[in-house]
């Protein structure tokens, strides 16, 4: 059986997460075929020392400046082999993984989180409970970040570019800028949230400043963006917000909701800072800190200063 | 007059307890059952799209006799016509997009909207599936829309968002974004009650994916807990020599 990895592209490079896609795709069977969707084949440039693959194929085309379901779907099908193929559970790759088996007349499998014995197992009902399925044949399986061990970078690759092109359905009129610089929550590897326990919008700067030391990108609970004009919708993390995968997330002042829950359970690491001993959020902690923000943040924000520096 | 479709799926509530029956599968029998959060939106954009330009609004959904309730929802906030596909096995995203696709091709719609994905399995997949098969157009995660000759959605793209022209025929699926769904009032209510859903027999493909079991989710060991704002030394200290982060 062939399987097929579809490299994470943000900005015309190569996300770590491909790494972690190649090392699933040898939990299913041999190694893979790397495909890299470009529209500069040296953004491929950056697989040649991944290990553990056949095959690199650069698929360059001018479709790849910008996300458009239809022509990814049309473009990759078009250079890639029959088999199974795996991509990540981002939110782009879910949807062209999507079209990609629609294509092909296959099943989807999204938000993997372990591969064993050919069974594929992901969360569902938002992390309630755990759902294993197999499948009869070649499937489209889309992986969630920091789960598996990437691959290390002592390869040697050759990498073949190959011209492709597909049919775009949409166009891009403006690019929104954002109301912030910040790192977008779905694209952090580590997040410091803020809920209603916050008191006032103002005080999520102390979030900000903590998420400056570390790398970090800010989130909030619904009732934080339901409750201030100020905290954005796309800051929402949980059911109805965004679904995150980080290394690390800090947890401030949010109760811990099931629908909260949802969008983070599943990440690595997980800090909770509360002054009530019994919030839900402490249950699901790794480290839990049973005290205000206001005394914990900042001890937080010098001791990771003295660390980083 | 335009014609379209919005595709509704019935799940446990969000704050339902999920439990595995016998070690293997999720017992529902006692859990409430409710529409997917995000196809609140799906519905609202599709009678916004409606009010704009004038048309009808189908809502469809698949499963058995149970899922006529949300159907009935739908209708109490302003749907014109009810579609219920009669299914009643397991069905893999292959089979179900299949079903759906036939649906939607006897409604004759033109634009379809749905959730950006459904509470129960949050796949996400049916949305850019059906409009693969359909050889249409599709943004998902919208969280805004206009209405001209054109759609324009704004969409999350590269991690910030964009304003994006898309042509008709399309399937857009809906995050939570900026519109505020509307309530079913008494009249509506009193229509919900009258009317009548319309069933489909489907021809529905065999499904290549199998459920083998389900499960409740690893227990995490459970967590260090510190008193005070001074332990965050500590924590600090842990998050790099024991979760080996920063
Ligand atoms: C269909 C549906 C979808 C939903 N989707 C989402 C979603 O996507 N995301 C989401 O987050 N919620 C969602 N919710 C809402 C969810 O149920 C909760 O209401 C919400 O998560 C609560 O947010 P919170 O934890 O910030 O607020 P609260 O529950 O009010 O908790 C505030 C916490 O702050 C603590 N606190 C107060 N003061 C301090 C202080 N000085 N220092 C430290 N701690 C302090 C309190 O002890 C308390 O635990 C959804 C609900 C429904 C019904």
């Amino acid at each position: 059986m062939t399987t097929i990895v579809i490299a994470e592209i943000n900005n015309g490079s190569i996300q770590e997460t491909t790494k972690e896609l190649i090392s699933a795709a040898h939990s299913i069977e041999g190694n893979p075929v790397l495909i890299i969707p470009c529209s500069n084949a040296s953004t491929a440039d950056g697989a040649s020392n991944f290990e553990g693959v056949s095959q690199v194929i650069a698929a360059k085309s001018d479709v790849f400046g910008t996300y458009d379901a239809s022509a990814w779907a049309d473009a990759l099908d078009s250079v890639m082999p029959q088999g199974t193929i795996v991509a990540a559970a981002s939110q782009q790759s879910k949807d062209l993984a999507a079209r990609i088996a629609a294509k092909r007349n296959l099943s989807v499998v999204q938000d993997v989180v372990s591969i064993e014995n050919g069974e594929f197992t992901s969360p569902i009902y938002s992390g309630k409970a755990m759902q294993t399925v197999r499948c009869n044949g070649d499937a489209v399986i889309t992986v969630r970040a920091n789960i598996f061990n990437p691959v290390s970078s002592g390869g040697s690759n050759s990498v073949q570019v190959v011209d492709t092109s597909g049919n775009v359905a949409t166009a891009v009129r403006e690019m929104i800028e954002r109301a912030s610089k910040r790192l977008d929550v779905s694209e952090a590897n580590i997040i410091i949230s803020g809920g209603r326990g916050m008191g006032d919008p103002s005080n999520f700067s102390h979030l900000e400043q903590i998420a400056d030391v570390i790398g970090a990108a800010v989130g909030a609970s619904r009732a934080a963006v339901d409750t201030w004009d100020e905290i954005p919708h796309s800051m929402q993390v949980g059911q109805t917000g965004k679904t995150v995968n980080p290394n690390l997330y800090i947890a401030v002042g949010i109760s811990g909701a099931i629908q909260h829950l949802a969008g983070m359970r599943s990440s690595k690491y997980i800090v909770a800072i509360n002054k009530d001993a019994d919030a839900p959020i402490f249950q699901h902690a790794d480290y839990g800190i049973v005290a205000t923000w206001e005394e914990t943040l900042p001890v937080l924000k010098a001791a990771f200063q003295s660390m980083m520096a | 007059m335009v014609n379209i479709a919005v595709l509704v799926k019935q799940v446990p509530d969000t704050n339902a307890k999920i439990v595995v029956q016998g070690g293997t599968r999720v017992d529902l029998s006692s859990v409430k059952m409710v529409m997917s959060p995000y196809d609140e939106y799906a519905i609202e954009n599709a009678l916004l799209h409606k009010e704009a330009l004038g048309g009808i609004v189908t809502a469809i959904t698949v499963g058995d006799g149970s899922a006529e309730k949300i159907l009935k929802d739908a209708k109490a906030i302003g749907v014109d016509e009810l579609i219920r596909v009669d299914v009643t096995q397991d069905m893999d995203s292959n089979a179900l997009q299949h079903v759906l696709v036939e649906a939607i091709q006897s409604v004759g719609a033109e634009v379809v909207y749905c959730g950006k994905s459904a509470a129960d399995t949050g796949a996400g997949s049916t949305g850019p599936g059906i409009a693969q098969r359909l050889g249409w157009a599709s943004v998902s995660n919208i969280t805004d829309i206009e209405f001209s000759s054109k759609l324009c959605v704004i969409a999350p793209m590269g991690g910030s968002s964009a304003k994006i022209d898309v042509s008709m025929p399309a399937v857009i699926s809906c995050d939570k974004g900026n519109v505020k769904v509307r309530k079913a009032n008494v009249k509506g209510i009193m229509a919900a009650k009258k009317a009548t859903v319309q069933v489909l027999s489907a021809n529905c493909p065999s499904s290549t994916i199998e459920i083998i079991r389900h499960s409740m989710p690893p227990s995490k060991p459970a967590g260090k807990s510190f008193q005070g704002g001074d332990s965050a030394n500590e924590v600090a200290r842990l998050l790099r020599e024991e979760a080996n982060i920063l």
